[in-house]
């Protein structure tokens, strides 16, 4: 392994494009001739639309059309419609009500789209959208997610006479209530999961171009990948072939989870760029997009663990609702489900698991996967169990963890949904964080900050979450004649430095120098024919994969030429650091190249190019297992409820690292989201009229680096013994460990007024308050 | 109504004609299709659009492009040497891995100029105090931070010893 192979932490090749303004984010690119469309939403949460009159609108400057869903329904544009199918145990199916583009009569969340106005600039667009008149009827609306199955709540869709989409558990809980009845000890947590905005730096962005001659529709978007959001658009529109849709996304300013989707706004760009025959650019800003992107967690989960006298669990059971908002997202009612469930017990050894899970509808902005999706929202759940088992058996917050950690010797362990966790040190990672956030050492350093009115508490938390994604994904690697690599990814990169990550592995298995080595994503018309995208902390391991077979394949194919070359035969031809050999002469990986180029050059039946790609599928349930051990320590003021963060240990097994400087990057990005989620950030809708009281950055908490402590990072490497790599995801590990980390760290320093759990976000406010509940006199 | 303006960007002098409305960044991005100063946001939080005006950091979507006329400007575009050669303080965010997606990059590395020329010798502590103004989602700051304090000991002749990621 050189300078520039696996496990270096090479600096990355997309750098110095961006560092000096070089990049091409979406909002960068323009098509002449283009026009701009501004969009009218919806100021109210729950309404009957009584008229809607754009005359008004259609004779402002500039204006070109003005754009409501009787437009889109006269050319037959389909609603979006969720393709996930679940039901209950008994095979009753989740209520599924579509989407339409523009409300149609109704309108349910705030920020619903009423109106489209196209116009010649983006400034007369939005001017002259602020004089389409629409009168509403307002309705009686419901946010909120613990009351959205009241019995006189106000119902999203009263044709299902519930906001529950569906009510779904994985089997019959009598066995789990009697163990729980007759266990030794018994703990119950409530949470309030916080509703989040995934935030990417970019906001939402599109531009739309068709060539009517070959009826040929292109979207520049930021995306995480194309070819889902192509075959969607696709079948939106009718009479549009899906190949006849190219989707671009040149670079994109983070995703998160929530850029792999098909939203109402790309469609009516699409729509209108077809319809008008004119590049259609909107640009979203940060007010639009806290209303229209996709939102993350919002769950209330109740939980009961029992344990027996040695603190061992024997049950567990999750009750848990998740806000979907109004309408079906891609993956909303599935995350506690398929992606959260599955996870649970979340590195502990339980047998004995009960879930049940309501989806429900509200008069908010959908829910879908952010980062973590799901998975944060399962160990939080865990980890505030385990707080409360330690103390409820009078056990230390590490050793009620050691004593119910997998143990090595039960790997692979199957979890009750049915995942198949194949390795990891549990146990051993955690020692490891324990000695690195001087664990042993907490006494002093309270009585040190106790001394200065402060009260300091270190919190614990042991996380397992499950990447990997959908289990496809392919990849191509193309040998130019000049002895460069192209690879056409499946994956696309939108900060996690593929193109560096991959040209180390090309550097490794194809010796061809790190420069040599090119990436050509996000676009398409190029992206592999089974290009799936980069979700789910995916790209390592089926990206990777797929690489590394997709070079097999080259050297295969390269010693067939090269032994014709050499007149030899391909067994006896050797390869190593970029060069065929065999005893007696050599050719280099180019010379192959170019000698594959041309049909005279190779053997009988061998296909002209050195081009090859590779097509990965998985075992559907061999994810990989990302777990860590993550600690956190705080200092909190009493008189002010504020907290400081003083230091933040991870250690995590994210399997063999392909670049350090990179995945350390990606612990540092998660935790900090994590971080996000457990003290600023937070959703809030107002209760009577779900009006949106955090939407910019001006109301809702985005974490500032003065928010954060220096975050030391460590490994220990278990590979992951499902793949050729033995790679784990590391995306999504921190907004696992985080939450529970700093939740636990503030409680503990909060132990002496008998604070037991405070919901997220821990704003000074709420510290504030649980401490005056708690009623105690300081006991400083 | 439309106004003509002047100003210098990196160097060069500029005109064009805006509208009375017309910020600063849009002048930069819209009418000069300079696009490497980048818009995240629509109330002055996120710190993305910043340039330095007169030898200034300023968010560029605060001002108005009849505002900066007369000004002599700087943009992210402006930092590198006419060679391609990185300026510190871009090198440093390179070393550092103080950026993933991008986005907020241009903003972070003028605002990591500005420190430096501002607080030479700023600690951690500081460093992350000035960044008050400027929001990435992808980085958690670590790089970032690590980055302006070692582009910072680089441009005022002093030495950083940073963490080693090796």
């Amino acid at each position: 392994m050189g300078q520039f192979g696996i496990g270096q932490p090479v600096r990355r090749k997309e750098d110095t494009r961006l560092v000096t303004g070089r990049g091409c984010f979406t909002d960068d690119i323009e098509i002449e001739g283009q026009i701009y469309a501004a969009f009218v939403r919806s100021p109210q949460a729950h309404a009957r639309i009584v008229s809607l009159d754009v005359a008004a609108a259609a004779v402002q400057k500039g204006v070109i059309a003005v754009v409501t869903i009787a437009d889109l329904d006269a050319d037959g544009v389909r609603d979006l419609e969720s393709d996930l199918d679940m039901a209950d145990r008994f095979g009753k199916p989740m209520f599924k009500p579509c989407r339409p583009i523009f409300a149609r009569e109704r309108v349910r969340f705030l920020g619903e789209l009423v109106a489209m106005v196209l116009a010649t600039t983006f400034e007369e667009a939005k001017d002259a959208a602020e004089h389409v008149a629409v009168e509403y009827e307002a309705l009686p609306v419901i946010v909120d997610t613990a009351s959205a199955l009241a019995a006189d709540a106000p119902l999203v869709w009263p044709e299902n006479a519930s906001n529950a989409a569906l009510c779904w558990d994985n089997r019959d809980a009598s066995d789990v209530d009697a163990a729980l009845a007759a266990a030794a000890k018994r703990v119950t947590v409530d949470i309030v999961n916080n509703r989040l905005v995934p935030s990417p730096m970019e906001p939402r962005v599109a531009l739309a171009t068709y060539e009517a001659g070959e009826d040929k529709l292109t979207v520049y978007l930021p995306s995480q990948g194309g070819h889902r959001i192509q075959n969607m658009l696709a079948q939106r529109l009718p009479g549009l072939r899906s190949t006849n849709v190219r989707i671009v996304s040149r670079d994109t300013g983070g995703g998160f989870g929530i850029r792999s989707k098909l939203y109402p706004e790309t469609v009516a760009l699409a729509w209108a760029a077809r319809k008008f025959r004119r590049p259609v650019k909107w640009r979203g800003d940060r007010s639009e997009t806290f209303v229209s992107d996709y939102h993350g967690r919002d769950q209330v989960n109740h939980a009961e663990m029992g344990l027996d006298a040695d603190g061992r669990i024997v049950a567990l059971k999750v009750e848990t609702i998740v806000n979907i908002g109004a309408y079906i997202s891609e993956n909303g009612p599935r995350l506690p489900i398929n992606a959260g469930g599955r996870i649970i017990p979340c590195g502990y050894d339980i047998e004995n698991f009960h879930l049940s899970v309501r989806p429900v509808f509200t008069h908010t902005v959908p829910t879908d996967t952010y980062r973590g999706a799901g998975r944060p929202e399962a160990n939080f759940l865990l980890e505030r169990l385990m707080d409360a088992a330690a103390e409820a058996c009078g056990l230390s917050r590490d050793e009620i963890r050691r004593r119910n950690l997998i143990p090595p010797h039960k790997m692979p362990y199957r979890t009750q949904l049915g995942l198949v966790i194949d390795s990891g040190d549990f146990a051993g990672t955690m020692d490891i964080a324990l000695a690195a956030a001087d664990w042993a050492g907490i006494a002093e350093r309270r009585a040190a900050s106790a001394a200065r009115g402060k009260l300091r508490g270190l919190g614990l938390a042991y996380f397992v979450e499950a990447s990997g994604g959908r289990p496809s994904e392919e990849m191509r690697l193309r040998i130019e004649p000049d002895g460069s690599v192209s690879i056409f990814a499946g994956s696309y990169s939108h900060g996690q430095g593929h193109a560096t990550v991959f040209a180390q592995m090309v550097n490794d298995y194809l010796g061809v120098p790190f420069d040599a080595v090119q990436l050509i994503q996000g676009d398409t018309e190029t992206m592999p024919e089974g290009a799936s995208g980069t979700y789910g902390s995916r790209s390592s391991m089926m990206g990777g994969v797929a690489l590394r077979r997709a070079a097999e394949r080259i050297l295969e194919k390269g010693k067939v030429v090269a032994a014709h070359l050499l007149q030899s035969e391909a067994p006896d031809v050797a390869f190593e650091a970029g060069i065929f050999a065999t005893k007696k002469s050599s050719v280099t990986l180019a010379e192959v190249a170019k000698a594959s180029a041309d049909p005279h050059n190779l053997p009988d039946g061998v296909a002209t190019g050195l081009d090859e790609s590779y097509f990965f599928e998985r075992d559907a349930e061999n994810f990989n297992y990302p777990n860590g051990c993550h600690l956190c320590e705080v200092e909190v003021d009493p008189e002010l409820g504020t907290i400081e963060m003083l230091n933040y240990v991870a250690v995590d097994d994210c399997g063999i690292v392909l670049n350090p400087l990179i995945v350390h990057g990606q612990i540092y990005g998660g935790v900090a989201q994590g971080i996000g989620q457990a003290l600023t950030e937070a959703v809030v809708y107002e209760k009577d009229t779900g009006q949106l009281l955090t939407g910019s950055f001006m109301d809702y908490g985005m974490p500032h680096a003065g928010h954060l402590s220096h975050i030391s990072t460590y490994f220990n490497a278990v590979p992951c013994t499902t793949n050729d790599l033995g790679v784990k995801g590391t995306g999504e590990a921190g907004t696992c460990g985080a939450p529970p980390a700093l939740v636990s760290a503030v409680v503990d320093a909060l132990q002496p007024f008998g604070v037991r759990h405070i919901d997220m976000p821990l704003t000074p406010e709420r510290v504030w308050r649980a401490i005056s509940r708690a009623g105690g006199a300081n006991p400083l | 109504m439309r106004i003509d303006v002047k100003m210098t960007v990196n160097g060069k002098p500029v005109s064009g004609s805006v509208e009375a409305r017309t910020l600063l960044v849009q002048f930069l991005r819209e009418h000069l299709r300079m696009t490497g100063t980048h818009v995240g946001c629509d109330t002055s939080q996120c710190g993305c659009c910043i340039v330095h005006v007169d030898g200034k950091a300023i968010k560029s979507c605060t001002m108005l492009a009849v505002q900066a006329a007369g000004t002599s400007i700087t943009t992210i575009e402006g930092l590198a040497a006419p060679d391609g050669t990185l300026h510190p303080m871009q090198d440093a965010f390179r070393e550092h891995h103080g950026l993933q997606c991008g986005f907020c990059t241009p903003g972070m590395v003028m605002i990591g100029v500005d420190i430096a020329r501002r607080l030479p010798g700023a600690d951690e502590k500081t460093v992350r105090h000035q960044l008050e103004g400027n929001i990435c989602r992808c980085t958690g700051y670590q790089g970032i931070v690590e980055a302006i304090m070692d582009g910072s000991a680089r441009l005022n002749g002093t030495s950083y010893e940073g963490p080693s990621h090796a």
